[in-house]
């Protein structure tokens, strides 16, 4: 095991990170808190509780999920994309690290980006809404397993890209629909029946759902079941990552 | 003669797209020289050290480093190997000093900020080294490569092109660079289409043209090669056929037999030139003019290219 590889490379895009502190951190974080704010504050007093929960406070785990996916994925796969698109990648290619040091490197360091990203906004939310968190162990569970599982994704997006729009488009036109259409700002006990029976091919809904659940013990599908469909996206990327390990896919010629 | 650090045999390679770039290469590198690899655009150059360097998976073939198999054992070959490319690819958001310790920790050495040190400062970088990679001119960031590259201390160092697109001073501060390099004992394989640079650093040569190696030869017996001189007498009035009288001296006619091609070698203690030339007097044969002409290893580069690509 090439340990001294794995750490240069969590460390480079750790240092990443902090040269892009604006754009990686103090964004997002920005952003998250002006739903909070809107939503929480202003509108949220107007909306009535849902399953007993205000909607300020109900939106919060959903909003979480929104920005630790889509900064794991936008994380990962711009880190892996940029060394192919400058040309640093040979060196990578020709250093003895394997594939999965390398994997473990990169979604390493996006996934500890995503948790401190997710405590800072948490920390956030608690200044705008009344929050409680009824399974704090579950919740640290889904945090965690959905910001490896979203940070190989976006590992996987970043090597089969090869310009900046395709890097670009699943997280946009995929990933963003889906988690709002995924139960993040509505029970989905709200839409009429057809919907609901639609939203459940959403897989975005089971970790939204179970994530939810670990705040306030309410649950649009059972927590077993949304635990059981994070850890099948996470066996998927998995697959998805040996297959390129096979493969040498976009990477080797 | 000691083992070679690089043996390659067999080695083939093609890709995807069905194009063949290596058709069964052998060839051995023997540790502390330099090698100068040199072909025109597209002979296989890239591929050739892109496969022993890990980027390019081989199709056939075998490549050991140092005694190890580059598939096997590839984490001990590839430590051993320093590779600088082609591209002037590096991170323009980063200093010289943070990626240079990035590449050691890559190639899985503990810290030595000593040795990254030393480095930057034999390739004149040291000043530069907490300023951002992207206001080096192109002869610095063609050095910080190198630096990159040397981080890890490697025993071998590949240089694809180093001097592509560099002026000439520049270019022979490169050369300085390898010869350092060579006298601290690090086996150098380069890449070049400038003979120039063969001539001037190479301790061997190798010719590969259309995923062949034509040739392997000490760049010596390459200069005596070049030694070969040929004289052109333009004759007074054609000639149909080489009288006999001057057969086996190494004669030839031109097809339209205005001009007599003496080609003789310039090291010999003889060269044959005036005895020629009395013998030419005497046989009543008369020259307008005469010129001599040195068979460069440019020229000898170039016929042996044509020579492959005909077969």
């Amino acid at each position: 095991m090439n340990l001294h590889g794995i750490s240069a490379i969590y460390r480079y895009e750790m240092a990443r990170t902090r040269r892009t502190l604006l754009q990686s951190v103090v964004s997002p974080v920005v952003s998250t808190s002006l739903y909070f704010v809107v939503f929480g504050s202003a509108i949220g007093s107007r909306i009535q509780e849902i399953g007993g929960v205000e909607y300020g406070a109900f939106i919060v785990p959903g909003l979480l999920m929104l920005t630790m996916m889509t900064q794991s994925l936008s994380n990962a796969s711009f880190a892996i994309y940029f060394p192919k698109f400058i040309g640093t990648i040979f060196e990578m290619l020709s250093a003895p690290v394997s594939f999965f040091e390398i994997v473990i490197g990169y979604v390493g360091a996006a996934t500890t980006k995503a948790l401190i990203l997710g405590a800072i906004i948490l920390l956030t939310a608690w200044c705008f809404v009344p929050l409680r968190i009824e399974y704090p162990a579950v919740m640290v569970l889904f945090l965690v397993l959905t910001a490896i599982t979203f940070s190989l994704f976006g590992f996987l997006i970043g090597i089969w890209a090869d310009n900046f729009e395709k890097l670009q488009v699943i997280p946009l036109l995929v990933v963003t629909p889906m988690v709002f259409l995924g139960g993040s700002f509505y029970s989905i006990d709200m839409l009429p029946e057809f919907w609901q029976t639609v939203t459940l091919f959403n897989p975005v809904l089971y970790l939204i759902s179970g994530f939810r659940w670990s705040f306030y013990g309410i649950a649009d599908v059972n927590v077993w079941i949304s635990l059981g469909a994070i850890t099948l996206f996470l066996g998927l990327c998995l697959a998805g990552t040996w297959w390129i390990f096979k493969t040498g896919y976009k990477i080797k010629k | 003669m000691s083992d070679p650090i690089i043996s390659i045999q067999g080695l083939t390679k093609t890709y995807a797209s069905g194009f063949q770039a290596l058709k069964a290469i052998d060839l051995d590198i023997r540790e502390g020289e330099i090698f100068a690899l040199l072909g025109p655009n597209g002979a296989g150059k890239t591929t050739l050290i892109s496969i022993i360097c890990g980027i390019v998976t081989p199709s056939g073939g075998s490549v050991t480093v140092g005694g190890y198999d580059i598939l096997r054992d590839y984490r001990k070959t590839r430590s051993m190997i320093g590779l600088v490319p082609q591209e002037l690819s590096t991170d323009t958001f980063e200093t010289p000093l943070a990626t240079c310790h990035y590449s050691r920790g890559l190639f899985g050495k503990p810290p030595n900020p000593a040795h990254i040190e030393r480095t930057l400062k034999q390739l004149s970088l040291w000043d530069k080294r907490d300023g951002m990679i992207m206001m080096l001119s192109g002869g610095m960031k063609r050095r910080l490569l190198i630096a990159k590259a040397l981080s890890h201390e490697p025993r071998v160092l590949f240089l694809d092109e180093p001097t592509a697109g560099v002026d000439v001073e520049l270019r022979k501060d490169m050369w300085e660079i390898v010869r350092q390099l060579k006298a601290d004992g690090v086996t150098i394989i380069l890449t070049t289409h400038y003979i120039e640079e063969a001539e001037a650093m190479a301790d061997r040569v190798g010719v590969i043209s259309h995923g062949e190696l034509i040739l392997v030869e000490e760049k010596a017996a390459l200069m005596q090669k070049m030694g070969k001189k040929r004289m052109l007498l333009d004759l007074a009035e054609p000639l149909a056929v080489i009288p006999d009288r001057f057969a086996g001296m190494g004669l030839e006619l031109s097809a339209d037999g205005t001009q007599l091609i003496y080609t003789y070698d310039t090291q010999a203690e003889r060269t044959g030139i005036t005895s020629l030339l009395s013998d030419l007097r005497d046989a009543g044969i008369r020259f307008r003019d005469l010129t001599t002409k040195q068979s460069s290893l440019e020229e000898i580069f170039v016929s042996l290219v044509q020579d492959g690509a005909a077969r």
